[in-house]
């Protein structure tokens, strides 16, 4: 059975040249960066490169560059680091409705811990409209943290005209950069951003190494305590695999992001037009322009998301629907709902996000089972009357 | 070549792991499902027991891990709560004591999970229950008893039809226990043993009036009373008593005294001697047959009015959209709300849900 891949906003196929940069560190470059001896030596250069090539490709200087373990922990860092700042219990902090469960969870917790926290809505787009942060700041504001692309709908926030805001209203601010990484261009000099979220396995590294950008002068608490790597921001022995993994990945986006980005986008925009010519009763959730260049989500009408997806995957297409709950089975997106989209729709979603690696082959298979699969079941739907449905 | 797709409804447990293991042997394409009935966080989260806890999703994902099958987690909470829990708190509050995991295998396991199979291609269900289907010539079928009575779940399956029966499969339905654990083993297969129909698994602490009030139904006191009317003490309200009850009533009398019948329109709790619990016959509403028609206008069978109910021999009677059930001997207990399912030997004719019943009345 062809296998189709189109799930890359969930995590991404490690890069072959990755693969190969983290060789040595399976095997013979064991050592512990904190060392002083020569086994630690050389894997603490290669932390430090890869700290390197990460700056590099953000614009930002390698000390502002501290690894996690994860995006979600970078978030937690983030959030919680400017939460548990001597003076700052109990005060506010603004966020949107539609971030990722790792800023919404929390900030949950934080609220059960005293603290006030207000989530801004977005427009029926997915967009959260810069007017509503303003409003949302008050005396007590610690924290903006908005994120940059949505993982659902790919949608892109104006996080510079979002963090012009927090900067005059002299609030820090926070972006979750986990989606938009290798997408879209983040500046780190010229973005009014203090906190960056970003991960490797979504840009073709490996799993369990995320990080966080901390502009310089940036006060921060720690949330692991230990010993004092990463400066003291966080502690434990460093994921030097994922870490070497990370830089390299980074370092190949520098070269090729443009050009990968522009062939993801041509595959995306003509997988979208090919479904919208072919199958009717289609709903796009998100902004049409301002989104990831590699993210389509959609609603397909008297279809459930659940049936589609899981005979999409019987097909051998790799796609998903927004949100599993513990158990993994499907609900509707509170992503969407948050849009304001129905909730039938909502249900009824399926988010597909293409990356490096795709062909135009996949495409045209994709849409040939997509479009089998809807018929199918819109035939078993007792909702679904062509006709009509044509004559709306 | 094309192999024929079943869905294999999966617990983690001995029994539904060996279903699927044997339909693979016939040469199926298994595909393994659990139902998200609901929101369990919201429930003990280590609780044993019930169905489908989220510890025996993973069992089950594990299992189907070693069959090398697909296995889906479907949602299916909308429909729990719709066709399960909001009838068991209306039943409740009415006095009666609902059965929700008829209901649950009635619409869920089966009216639900065969539409999924239908939406993935599947021809059928399969599940791990002790029942056994027998397919007629004319395509027709029937359903009957487990061989193993101590281990017979017909009961709950009264209201399947013979059109949905001929897409369900009991793979291990006639085995004996300790066949279908030695054939586990013999496979590697887990060798759990998950519980049915022990605790309500979406009722929290095991309260179910705590439960009921967060759905809005109220706890008010009221009378105990004699079968003649007289008060004879106060209860805490009528959503914690079932009929046959006898400990918890707080009630001091020369005989130990039991729950009678509930009115709940009234608030009030009837409680009675021992032989006042005993019933000699008993109104049967939303009867089904698994042929689809009764098997006369009047006719003898013996009726089972709870699991595990030994059966007591009966005559029936179809009057309108009811049956009129009379015992030879009268039974302990026939309580409002639970299932009253008529067999002829062991196969099942149908049944349905007990209204009221008759206390002798001397």
């Amino acid at each position: 059975m062809r296998k189709v891949y189109l799930d890359h906003n969930a995590t991404t196929p490690v890069h072959p040249e990755v693969a190969v940069a983290v060789q040595p560190f399976l095997s013979e470059l064991f050592g512990n960066p904190s060392s002083i001896h020569w086994a630690g030596r050389d894997v603490r250069k290669a932390v430090e490169d890869a700290r390197a090539q990460i700056a590099a490709f953000y614009g930002c200087r390698p000390l502002e560059v501290v690894f996690t373990g994860s995006g979600t922990e970078a978030d937690n860092l983030a959030v919680k680091g400017v939460a548990y700042l001597p003076g700052n219990s109990g005060k506010h902090i603004v966020t949107s409705q539609v971030e990722h469960p790792a800023i919404m969870n929390t900030c949950r917790f934080l609220e059960a811990h005293g603290f006030r926290v207000t989530y801004v809505p977005v427009n029926r787009q997915g967009i959260v409209e810069p007017g509503t942060v303003r409003d949302a700041i008050g005396k007590d504001t610690i924290l903006v943290s908005i994120m940059a692309a949505n993982n659902e709908t790919g949608c892109l926030m104006p996080i510079g005209e979002i963090g012009r805001i927090a900067r005059e209203a002299g609030v820090l601010m926070h972006t979750d950069a986990v989606q938009a990484t290798g997408k879209v261009p983040l500046p780190w000099e010229t973005l009014p951003v203090d906190l960056l979220s970003f991960s490797g396995h979504k840009v073709n590294g490996i799993k369990g190494a995320g990080g966080l950008l901390i502009r310089k002068g940036t006060e921060l608490a720690a949330v692991l305590h230990g010993g004092h790597q990463e400066r003291g921001r966080r502690a434990g022995t460093e994921n030097v695999v994922g870490i070497v993994a990370m830089g390299k990945a980074f370092c190949l986006m520098r070269e090729h992001m443009d050009a990968e980005v522009a062939g993801v986008r041509r595959l995306r925009d003509a997988f979208e037009r090919a479904l919208f010519g072919r199958i009717p009763e289609l709903v796009l959730n998100g902004h049409p322009t301002e989104r990831l260049p590699n993210t389509v989500n959609l609603s397909f009408r008297y279809v459930e998301g659940e049936a589609l997806l899981l005979n999409l995957d019987m097909l051998g297409i790799a796609c998903s629907s927004g949100s599993a709950c513990s158990s993994g089975s499907l609900e509707a997106s509170p992503i969407l709902l948050a849009m304001g989209a129905d909730p039938t729709d909502a249900q009824g979603a399926l988010r597909f996000s293409l990356g490096r690696g795709n062909s135009d082959e996949d495409i045209e298979y994709a849409v040939d089972a997509i479009e089998q699969v809807v018929n199918k079941l819109r035939a078993m739907s007792p909702l679904y009357h062509p006709r009509e449905a044509r004559a709306k | 070549m094309t192999r024929k797709r079943i869905l294999a409804a999966m617990s983690g447990g001995v029994d539904s792991s060996v279903a699927a293991l044997l339909l693979q042997r016939e040469g199926w394409e298994v595909i393994g499902v659990s139902m998200d009935l609901y929101d369990y966080s919201k429930v003990t989260r280590d609780r044993e027991g019930t169905c489908c806890s989220l510890d025996d999703l993973y069992d089950a994902r594990r299992v189907c891990d070693t069959l090398g099958i697909p296995y889906y987690v479907l949602n299916l909470r909308d429909e729990f709560r719709r066709e399960v829990i909001d009838p068991f708190v209306q039943q409740y509050a009415a006095g009666r004591t609902p059965n929700p995991c008829v209901l649950c295998n009635e619409h869920l396991k089966f009216r639900a999970l065969l539409r999924k199979a239908d939406e993935l291609g599947a021809e059928g269900v399969a599940t791990g229950h002790y029942a056994v289907i027998r397919r007629d010539s004319d395509g027709r079928c029937r359903l009957f008893a487990a061989p193993d009575a101590s281990k017979d779940q017909s009961y709950f399956l009264f209201s399947l039809d013979s059109p949905r029966l001929s897409r369900i499969r009991f793979p291990v339905g006639a085995m004996e226990k300790a066949d279908v654990r030695k054939i586990a083993s013999g496979a590697g297969l887990p060798l759990y043993e998950k519980k049915e129909s022990q605790d309500i698994c979406f009722v929290t602490d095991d309260s179910y009036s705590r439960f009921l009030e967060t759905r809005g139904i109220r706890e008010d006191r009221g009378r105990f009373v004699d079968r003649h009317g007289n008060t004879l003490g106060n209860h805490k309200g009528v959503l914690h008593y079932t009929v046959g009850q006898r400990k918890g009533l707080g009630i001091a009398a020369k005989e130990p005294l039991y729950v009678v019948a509930i009115d709940a329109e009234r608030n009030e709790i009837v409680l009675g001697t021992d032989n006042d619990t005993f019933s000699e016959d008993a109104t049967v509403a939303s009867p089904t047959f698994v042929s689809g028609f009764p098997p006369g206008k009047e006719f003898r069978s013996t009726a089972k009015v709870r699991y595990r109910h030994p059966g007591a021999p009966c005559v029936v009677r179809v009057e309108g959209d009811r049956l009129a059930v009379r015992f030879d001997a009268p039974q302990r207990s026939v309580t409002p709300g639970q299932a009253l399912v008529l067999y002829e030997g062991g196969e099942v004719l149908g049944g349905g849900w007990i209204e009221c019943a008759g206390t002798s009345r001397s």
